[in-house]
């Protein structure tokens, strides 16, 4: 198992190309092996002339190692196989591990340091880089835009998936070779730094001086380079990543695991990225400030805050001391996390504390714990909900739980046409199963209504387009009176 | 209507001075389950009067637990001490249903106000026999007692005086039965007669007839009556009707049907307990004002046309039904709104509260009616209660306990059961009587069978009871996983009724070069004593299960779908539908149900829908996410770097550096990856619409009224193959088997060999099962399940698994340390609660009940194991 890079030079008689092999540190007419965290590297030159001479460096991963890493580090010690893919393309791609070999074998020359040649080290050297599977978030086009403004000159190709089912597209790996006259510790850096930026991988080595690292390795390049947002980011993304996987909920990464899914595919109730909403933050505002005015406006003290997500609508609630009891209920338990974190309800004061609980809860059952409320907010959750299942919301709220006041928002699809980022026949959100027309909403809660004796008015909130109406389009539940019924 | 008391017609007894006259033997008439106080002055011979009539153990004494409690059983100091003791014995006595005598002067008011309370506590009758015996004698017998004999007169003469003044309260202190001695005489004459309770009928044992709420329903009363065999109100197999309440309200014709069931009861043909209706209608009877509402104006309005006569028969009849019957030797309760086991044969008001009108939570629901606790969820007892009163789309089974009252003047169905047969039987409304106040069912998931799902159902730390393999416990952490799951891509969980368990694989193999092979699986079922085993070809595609209706009016009626374009569901292994488009899924249903019908399926089954476990093919139909992120991506990277490192090393190599022992372990490494990139390659194929995808079957997994478990797999397999042979589309798929006799080293050898031919070409392996399907395997005094299936990979596809090198020697040895014993614990539960969840499904028992244990297996899929195996 193996990952693989080349260093090219070319040379003449007063410079030889062999001075690579000083450079190095490493002798060209041997094969060399090193130990590293994740396996044995080998530099070994397969031409070494005045003229050309090329090293290559090839490092033998050991996966048992990078399993056994990958638990006891960033996974927190948790030990579980379900995270640890024996079958992954590290041994192949060059990714962050290839950088720490890389870090590792090359150290002096990393740093500009070449005892038997030093003046070599300081000039110069036409160089060609070639490495065959180089993993990249953002395709040859990305790996243009990084390594380009560097000076040198990239041919970067695009690796099919496979080629039997052309159908499947290019993979994420890109055959990069690049050419250009640099220093060798700066090119060095540069891969350092570019490879593990480009892979973007979510795992495998992260450490507090990582920061540190960065700006030396960056040092006279990354200051200046066009890109230097997105290299930072991603750079140090491995580390916001870590409170990401302290998050990870192992026992749906499980069930992912026994339906052979992508744990993303299930594990996505939260973007943590976009505050779940990817239109303008006006809009989430407005919504949240007409909800909170139909709140006020029933007076509704103890509220249900139903799909509550991150917590947003629930923190505005605690504003307001009118809102006695404020209930956030999701069905993801990393929602409720998040919202939990955002909240600092472990830091928050008893009195405030008692006035607020979030709870896992699923509005495909009923629930006894909701029944007894004044009022409750479905802020964007109906378009979550499959259609053939949301009789069963329906009546879990507007049967069982039975609030006094119910508000439902939902994007109005009419109104798609009018945001100029999203193409045409798009829903505005991955997982909606569905976004509602005016009327289509109009007849859905006019039926619950009549069904479970509510009245509904509806409202718009955010700009109301004449001719498509509101982005996002509210209905107002509220109870007609109790009919008069004792025994069956 | 006061079976409270004991005495239905005289609600209180007293005995006394007015009754005295004959001089013979005075009868005390006192409750089989009471509390019987004493009543007398200290030296009235209220012990000797106890030790005369009752048993020992049945009597406690205050001066006994002063004993207890002070050594001295006339040390007055202790007496509140003594009497916590005596309340707590007497509090087990009751609650354990013995009668209890308390041996205490119970003279002063507020020490009689703490055990009336007792006795209510425990729902049974207070009963009070008072000595009135004159303060001389009582002085003279205490004289006579060494350790009474300092009692100072004075206070003789305050229990005489408090007695005297309590006499005329007792009965309205609550004490149901009353018995005042006057003098010793007459206590030394007195008898007591142990009575019945009169809801105790255990001597009769039936057979019954229990019939649902009837709400005047007299046409569909006599129909039902006749199709039970009931001739003019008599059966001839001296059967014997019993009525559950609320004959009246409503309906067309309340006279008629209390005409009949009057008339049955005088002859001792039925028997009838009180509903709510009936309660009401006594009360306006007898002139009480109520309101005329839920169909009490049309009762009036019928009855108003009856003579005065019938009228007051109605009246003495409604007032003499007792509230609930223990019937057939304790093992059947019959009352009208369903009762909890701590209430059975008990006596009290609440008793007869709760068998009238249920427990209700206080809460209204969307209709404005009262919601009900549901006690029959709670309900563990050994008796079989049979109720009424809530209207149920079916009545169905649910912990020993059934609602009968299937809405009949609501347009539903009229409903006995018989009794022991526990068989329903039905017959139709002729109409719709009464627009109900709200639909028999909602149309919310499990509504159509009395209520819908609720999150205390599956949320949460849980235990699931389960036939085969005893209690199931879930974990709150894994629960809240499946949570997320089930909520938010499973299928509508009235479709998905099952969940296939997880599987072991064979035992790691010691053969070169294997991982797994299949002699281990064949000698782990000789051991569990499985003598014949089939081995099934492993397609290579994913699991699923076939829900499929003959029509869509089945899957209305039956699973309670709305919807009429859904006639089942094809769901993966955790519940998420194949296909987003609901018209593809009806498209593979579509033609399973041709298959099954030009099989004969339907009508060699009895059934008008089956559930099928099955492997749907290619994999990459529904895996496409993870072979492109996962597999393919490996494939392309190593295909991508191989050459050029090779290349790399052999020019190396010919400059005469020494890379030989790296080029040649990369050469084998390349080879590895290839061969690796053949493998996941065979698990994909390009569909279009339907084309190309393949279903293979592979057990029929139940069918209407019952669970297939546990039908033969050779069986099995030759249904499933004239299903195969039936299907005109192409889309189903035989699967391959070998039949193998654990014990005949022959036949092992021509399985391994079987395997080891598929595999080689390229097959992803087999599962072995015992042919028996359903095996337990029995040894010191325990039985447990044996594994319902063993499955052996082949060699190539486990790099699938394991990764392009895991068959490198040294790779293998590290591999060969993995540990199967939690995936089998978990495989056994995970199998126990699929076959929990068919027989629940099997029995017709209620949505909530199947959902329990197919929730339960989602849960245990997120318990860490190794995905691996």
């Amino acid at each position: 198992m193996y990952v693989f890079l080349k260093i090219s030079t070319t040379g003449t008689h007063e410079r030889p190309a062999t001075d690579l092999g000083f450079l190095l540190h490493k002798h060209p007419d041997n094969a060399q092996a090193f130990t590293t965290s994740y396996g044995v590297a080998h530099v070994f030159y397969p031409e070494a002339s005045e003229q050309r001479c090329t090293a290559g460096l090839l490092l033998e991963i050991d996966p048992v190692a990078v399993v056994r890493r990958s638990r006891s580090g960033a996974r927190g010690g948790k030990g579980d196989a379900a995270l640890a893919h024996y079958v992954n393309d590290r041994p192949y791609a060059a990714s962050s591990l290839l950088a720490v070999a890389l870090s590792r074998v090359f150290s002096s020359a990393l740093r500009g340091v070449c005892k038997a040649r030093p003046e070599r080290a300081e000039q110069t050297l036409p160089l060609r880089i070639e490495v065959p599977v180089l993993p990249a978030r953002g395709g040859p086009e990305l790996v243009r835009r990084l390594f380009e403004p560097l000076g040198w000159a990239v041919t970067a190709e695009p690796v099919a998936l496979d080629e039997q089912f052309p159908e499947w597209g290019a993979s994420r790996y890109v055959r990069l070779a690049l050419d250009g006259e640099t220093r060798l510790a700066q090119a060095l850096r540069h891969l350092y730094v570019l490879l593990p930026v480009l892979d973007d991988a979510k795992h495998y080595w992260v450490s507090a001086d990582e920061v540190d690292k960065l700006l030396r390795a960056g040092d006279g390049w990354l200051a200046g380079h066009p890109e230097q947002t997105l290299i930072t980011s991603r750079y140090l993304a491995r580390r916001r990543s870590l409170t990401r996987e302290a998050l990870e909920r192992l026992e749906l990464v499980r069930l992912a695991d026994a339906d052979d899914s992508d744990v993303e595919e299930i594990d996505n109730a939260v973007d943590e990225n976009s505050d779940t909403e990817e239109r303008p933050v006006p809009l989430a505002v407005q919504r949240r400030e007409a909800i909170l005015t139909e709140l006020r406006d029933s007076g509704a003290e103890r509220v249900l805050d139903l799909g509550c997500g991150q917590g947003q609508l629930v923190h505005e609630m605690l504003k307001d001391a009118r809102f006695r009891q404020i209930v956030g209920v999701d069905v993801s338990v990393r929602a409720l996390t998040v919202a939990s974190r955002r909240l600092r309800l472990d830091r928050m004061g008893e009195r405030q504390a008692a006035r607020v609980r979030l709870t896992q809860g699923s509005l495909t059952y009923t629930d006894k714990r909701l029944a007894g409320y004044d009022a409750a907010v479905l802020s964007e959750v109906v378009e979550h909900v499959d259609p053939d299942r949301l009789p069963a919301l329906e009546y879990a709220v507007f049967g069982s739980a039975r609030p006094r006041t119910v508000l439902v928002t939902t994007p109005n699809v009419e109104y798609n046409v009018r945001w100029e980022s999203l193409p045409a026949g798009h829903v505005r959100h991955g997982d909606h199963r569905f976004e509602w027309t005016r009327d289509e909403f109009r007849a859905w809660a006019e039926r619950v209504a009549a069904r479970h004796g509510y009245g509904v008015r509806f409202a718009p909130i955010g700009p109301d387009d004449p001719e498509v109406g509101p982005p996002t389009q509210m209905a107002v539940f509220t109870t007609t009176e109790q009919k008069e019924a004792k025994a069956a | 209507m006061t079976d409270t008391t004991a005495t239905a017609t005289t609600p209180l007894t007293t005995t006394g001075a007015d009754t005295g006259t004959d001089r013979g033997v005075r009868a005390l008439p006192v409750t089989d389950l009471s509390l019987v106080v004493l009543i007398g002055a200290s030296g009235s011979g209220k012990s000797t009067f106890a030790r005369a009539h009752f048993k020992p153990t049945e009597i406690i004494s205050s001066d006994f637990c002063r004993g207890l409690v002070a050594d001295d059983e006339n040390d007055q100091s202790a007496s509140g001490d003594a009497f916590d003791v005596l309340h707590y014995i007497a509090g087990k006595r009751l609650a354990a249903g013995r009668l209890t005598v308390v041996d205490a002067t119970n003279v002063q008011k507020e020490g009689r106000r703490q055990l009336i309370e007792l006795a209510r506590t425990h729902d049974v009758l207070p009963i009070a026999i008072v000595l009135d015996v004159p303060e001389e004698v009582c002085a003279a017998r205490n004289a006579e007692r060494t350790d009474r004999a300092g009692m100072p007169r004075r206070v003789i003469t305050r229990h005489t005086r408090e007695l005297r003044r309590s006499l005329r309260h007792l009965e309205r202190e609550g004490f149901r039965k009353v018995h005042v001695l006057r003098g010793a005489d007459e206590v030394g004459r007195a008898s007591v007669v142990r009575e019945k309770r009169f809801n105790d009928l255990t001597h009769l044992t039936g057979p019954f007839d229990i019939v649902g709420d009837i709400h005047g329903c007299a046409s569909e009363l006599e129909t039902l009556l006749g199709k039970l065999g009931y001739v003019d109100g008599a059966h001839p197999e001296g059967r014997t009707a019993v009525f559950v309440g609320d004959l009246v309200d409503r309906g067309p014709d309340t006279p008629g049907v209390l005409r009949r069931v009057m008339s049955m009861v005088r002859a001792g043909t039925a028997l009838c307990v009180p509903g709510n209706h009936e309660n009401k209608l006594g009360r306006h009877l007898k002139g009480k004002a109520v309101r005329l509402t839920h169909g009490l104006a049309e009762t009036v309005e019928q009855l108003s046309k009856e003579s005065e006569e019938f009228r007051a028969q109605v009246g003495e009849f409604v007032d003499g039904l007792v509230s609930h019957y223990v019937l057939d030797g304790g093992r059947l309760i019959v009352c009208h709104a369903g009762l909890p086991e701590k209430y059975h044969g008990r006596t009290s008001g609440r008793v007869r509260a709760h068998a009238l009108y249920g427990d209700t939570t206080g809460e209204t629901d969307e209709f404005g009616l009262p919601v009900r606790y549901p006690w029959a969820e709670d309900y563990r007892g050994r008796a079989a209660v049979v109720y009424g009163h809530t209207p149920v789309p079916t009545a169905t089974w649910l912990n020993n306990t059934i609602c009968l009252d299937t809405g009949a003047v609501f347009g539903g169905r009229l409903t006995a059961l018989r009794w022991p047969e526990r068989e329903l039987v039905d017959v139709p409304a002729e109409r719709v009587w009464y627009e109900p106040a709200k639909p028999l069912g909602s149309e919310a998931p499990g509504g159509h069978e009395g209520r819908p799902l609720d999150l205390g159902d599956v949320q949460g730390r849980r235990i699931v009871e389960t036939r085969h393999t005893g209690r199931v416990s879930v974990r709150e952490e894994n629960a809240a996983a499946a949570l997320e799951v089930m909520s938010r891509f499973a299928v509508d969980p009235r479709l998905v009724p099952y969940l296939p368990p997880t599987m072991a694989p064979t035992a790691t193999s010691r053969v070169e070069g294997y991982l797994e092979h299949p002699a281990e699986a064949f000698a782990q079922y000789a051991a569990d004593g499985v003598a014949r085993v089939v081995c099934e070809e492993k397609h290579m595609g994913s699991r699923a299960v076939v829900l499929v209706c003959r029509t869509a009016d089945v899957a209305r009626e039956r699973f309670g779908v709305m919807d009429p374009e859904v006639t089942g569901a094809l769901y993966t292994r955790t519940g998420r539908p194949f296909f987003d488009a609901r018209d593809r899924t009806e498209a593979v249903l579509d033609r399973v149900r041709a298959a099954v019908t030009a099989a004969g399926l339907w009508e060699q089954l009895e059934t008008d829908w089956l559930l099928l476990d099955a492997e749907l093919m290619p994999w990459s139909l529904k895996a496409s996410g993870l072979l492109r992120s996962q597999y393919a991506a490996v494939g392309a990277a190593s295909g991508a770097v191989f050459p050029g490192a090779l290349a790399a090393l052999d020019a190396a190599a010919a400059r005469g550096v020494d890379v030989a022992e790296l080029r040649e372990r990369q050469r084998g490494r390349a080879e590895d990856a290839a061969a690796f990139t053949d493998a996941y390659r065979r698990y994909c194929w390009t569909t279009d619409g339907l084309d190309g995808v393949r279903l293979a079957p592979f057990q029929i997994l139940a069918a209407r009224g019952r669970s297939l478990a546990a039908l033969p797999h050779d069986t099995q397999l030759s249904l499933i193959d004239r299903m195969v042979e039936h299907d005109g589309s192409g889309l189903l798929q035989t699967t391959r088997r070998l039949y193998v006799e654990t014990a005949d080293a022959e036949s092992v050898r021509a399985g391994v060999d079987w395997w080891l031919e598929m595999t080689g070409r390229g097959g992803e392996g087999m599962v072995v099962k015992p042919v028996e399907a359903l095996v337990r395997q029995e040894g010191d005094g325990k039985s447990r399940l044996v594994q319902p299936g063993i499955k052996c990979r082949g060699r190539e596809y486990l790099r699938i698994i394991y990764g392009p090198e895991y068959t490198r020697p040294e790779n293998l040895e590290v591999l060969r340390r993995r540990s199967l014993g939690h995936k089998r614990s978990l495989a056994i539960r995970e199998y126990g609660l699929g076959l929990e969840a068919l027989d629940r499904l099997a029995g017709g028992e209620p949505l909530w009940r199947v959902h329990e244990a197919v929730f339960a297996v989602l849960a245990l899929e997120s318990e860490p194991v190794d995905p691996r195996l």
